[in-house]
């Protein structure tokens, strides 16, 4: 085939991948995401020597630049020599060169295979840049002592802050309190379920329904938090404290009593969040296919049953998916808790986050608390992977 | 909650009692709920007309309890009678609003334009750098979204510093593409998994190079998705608050930002609060009353196959 394409036309070679192709497709499972392109205009043994070496010259020229930009501002900042800048942005901007240059070598050098990865080069390049650099220089900044109220600056002491955080009570209940939070997750799900069920049942002003109820995703949660955390929870005057005070609930202190507090919090974060699942899972039910349901009522299956053996067992696939991404954007949680409690009462309602942000804001202790937050990717790597491998198996074993 | 025992089954009522109890029940639950996701909000818009006897004294219908006052509007700078005179306050608010605007617009459409690319090229071609292939690289990109924001922040603070990009909007734009893009190639994955390639092939024959094709062919047709996974995006950055908070100081505030400084402070000025509350879900509310089509587009994607 290859020795078709070089030397035959153009068309004729392109009509004659085309026709491999279809064969090809006709045999390959029709999900496969990938399909392999043809050979395009340009092979790669097609592209002239001297187009190639110039693109391998551009190549060499700009990662030797920004290999040289660096070092001299390593050297500059190390008071080495006097040339340099005074930030490292120039750092910045000849590794976007570098990117560019990469790019334009891709496409000399490789021809079509180089146009091909040009649509996957710059995600990368970006993530590369905003993702292993900083957590790499995170964990270097996790074994030094480094206050950014104190004088003294950076120094090195190795695992002394994970011999303190081991000792932290505040970070352990921080982490037990993720559980919870993670726990409260599956309430959440079963109150999406139902509001997914609502709005699938034959209703009129589904539309209406359906906005009104994604409408508290929209929303900043400092807003919410505010809105509903600070105002409406209100003390004194909170209507939703006037209505516990009704229901008889005497003293309706949200935010004063840990158990409380943690509840309030969950409370706050699912009626943000609850529409997430919710949507998730409305399309996976009318994704559902409307003969099984018939089927099943047809052999006399009470509703009851008909929830239970067909559609539950049907939706677990889009349940997990959603629960999973849900339980991802928990572990996240922050904002609420920092705006509305800032972790208190006594750290009774702190997640991992907002224990490591106020570390950073209140005491400025940069080292301790980026350890803390390794230790915590640590663990959510850990946990997630385990996670999905056990859902995966839980769905195939159900199935 | 037991909700979940009411079933899509309508049809299979039997008896008009049955029935009966059936709708009330699913319309008593519908309209509860609607009342849980609205009232929030009702109160929040509500309490920025009132002043303060009316907030104490937790009256809650305009014109029947209280009469509506401009108070809040007024401190902020935006009720009509101010509207045409300076305000510090509603320079400030203009000023934290832009930033919102400009750091989410930019930092979805970074997302939207690298990830596109990436989504696509993972979808139709078969890469191979050293020993990652196209499922390593796309669970490279998806694994980024379970990096929680703390872990970043702190290394991003010195970083940021070093380099200049404390405190700016351009700062803020690169952190929030790097939040939203597994969610936006995720999405636009989806959306170009279900474009035939047929299409595609049929434009290389006819001439076009594989960026034509991409740029000419497939982009017209991938524009719902892209549109669901920008307005998915807009809203992730618009309500970003953890970054937004530890890298910005006077000049890159965000709404969310002052929202949440404001709450701090003592003695809380409710109407105020609640104008501020008010004017920073606006714009979000609108766009998701408006374009749900394509939030619920972006948010189911890939969920169901």
């Amino acid at each position: 085939m290859t020795d078709l394409a070089s030397t035959g036309s153009a068309g004729h070679r392109a009509s004659c991948e085309r026709a491999r192709r279809v064969a090809d497709r006709t045999l390959a499972d029709q999900t496969l995401s990938t399909s392999e392109w043809p050979a395009g205009a340009v092979p790669s043994d097609l592209i002239s020597r001297s187009r190639k070496r110039l693109g391998w010259a551009l190549m060499a020229a700009a990662t030797l630049g920004l290999l040289a930009v660096i070092a001299l501002q390593i050297l500059y900042k190390s008071d080495v020599d006097t040339i340099g800048f005074e930030t490292w942005r120039p750092v910045v901007y000849a590794y976007v060169l570098w990117g560019v240059a990469l790019g334009i070598g891709q496409v000399l050098t490789r021809g079509e295979d180089g146009q091909r990865a040009l649509f996957l080069l710059p995600a990368l390049l970006f993530t590369i840049a905003m993702v292993i650099f900083p957590t790499l220089f995170g964990f270097y900044i996790a074994l030094t002592d480094w206050n950014l109220s104190s004088f003294s600056g950076r120094k090195f002491n190795g695992l002394d802050n994970f011999w303190q955080m081991l000792n932290d009570a505040y970070y352990r209940n921080a982490l037990f309190n993720m559980v919870l939070y993670v726990l409260a997750v599956f309430v959440e799900y079963v109150i999406a379920f139902g509001l997914a069920l609502l709005l699938n049942a034959q209703i009129r002003a589904r539309k209406f329904f359906r906005v009104v109820f994604l409408l508290p995703l929209m929303l900043s949660p400092v807003a919410v938090s505010w809105m509903i955390g600070k105002s409406l929870m209100e003390y004194r005057f909170g209507p939703a404290a006037t209505l516990a005070r009704h229901i008889g609930w005497e003293n309706p202190a949200f935010f004063s009593n840990p158990i409380t507090a943690r509840i309030s919090i969950m409370v706050l974060d699912a009626w943000t969040f609850i529409p997430f699942m919710m949507i998730m899972l409305l399309a996976g039910l009318q994704a559902m296919s409307r003969e099984v349901l018939e089927a099943a009522r047809v052999d006399g299956a009470t509703p009851w049953q008909t929830f239970w053996q067909v559609t539950f067992p049907l939706m677990l696939p889009v349940s997990v998916t959603a629960v999973i991404l849900r339980i991802i954007f928990k572990l996240k949680l922050a904002d609420i808790i920092i705006t509305v409690t800032s972790g208190g009462p006594g750290g009774a309602t702190d997640s991992v986050s907002s224990f490591i942000y106020r570390e950073y804001r209140d005491r400025s202790n940069v080292g301790y608390g980026t350890m803390l937050a390794m230790a915590y990717l640590i663990i959510i790597i850990v946990f997630v992977t385990w996670l999905l491998k056990f859902a995966s198996r839980f769905v195939r074993n159900v199935n | 909650m037991s909700v979940q025992t009411t079933d899509y089954a309508a049809s299979e009522i039997r008896s008009p009692a049955s029935f009966v109890a059936n709708r009330v029940f699913i319309y008593g639950a519908l309209i509860f709920w609607a009342f849980i996701c609205l009232f929030p909000i009702y109160w929040t818009i509500t309490t920025s007309f009132k002043t303060a006897v009316d907030v104490t004294q937790g009256h809650l219908i305009p014109f029947v309890d209280f009469q509506p006052d401009w108070k809040g509007w007024r401190s902020l700078g935006l009720s009509p009678d101010s509207i045409f005179r300076t305000s510090t306050v509603r320079d400030e608010f203009i000023k934290r609003f832009m930033n919102s605007v400009i750091t989410s617009v930019g930092a979805s459409s970074l997302a939207i334009v690298i990830g596109s690319l990436a989504a696509y090229g993972l979808t139709r071609y078969r890469y191979k750098f050293a020993w990652f292939r196209n499922a390593d690289i796309s669970f490279f990109f998806l694994s980024q979204l379970i990096l929680p924001p703390v872990v970043l922040a702190l290394p991003f603070l010195v970083l940021y510093r070093e380099v200049g990009l404390l405190d700016t909007r351009v700062g803020l734009i690169l952190l929030y593409t790097l939040m939203v893009l597994p969610i936006v190639i995720w999405i636009m994955r989806d959306q170009f998994n279900s474009i035939p390639v047929e299409l595609e092939e049929a434009a290389l024959v006819d001439g076009l190079s594989i960026w034509g094709a991409f740029v000419r062919i497939v982009m017209p047709i991938a524009l719902p998705g892209m549109v669901a996974a920008f307005i998915l995006a807009m809203v992730l950055c618009w309500n970003e608050y953890f970054f937004a908070a530890l890298l910005t100081s006077t000049d890159a505030k965000t709404i969310p930002v002052m929202v949440a400084s404001q709450t701090g402070s003592q003695g809380i000025n409710w109407w105020s609060m609640a104008a501020l509350a008010t004017a920073a879900i606006t714009p979000l509310a609108v766009i998701g009353i408006a374009l749900e089509r394509y939030l619920i587009m972006g948010m189911t994607a890939g969920a169901v196959k």
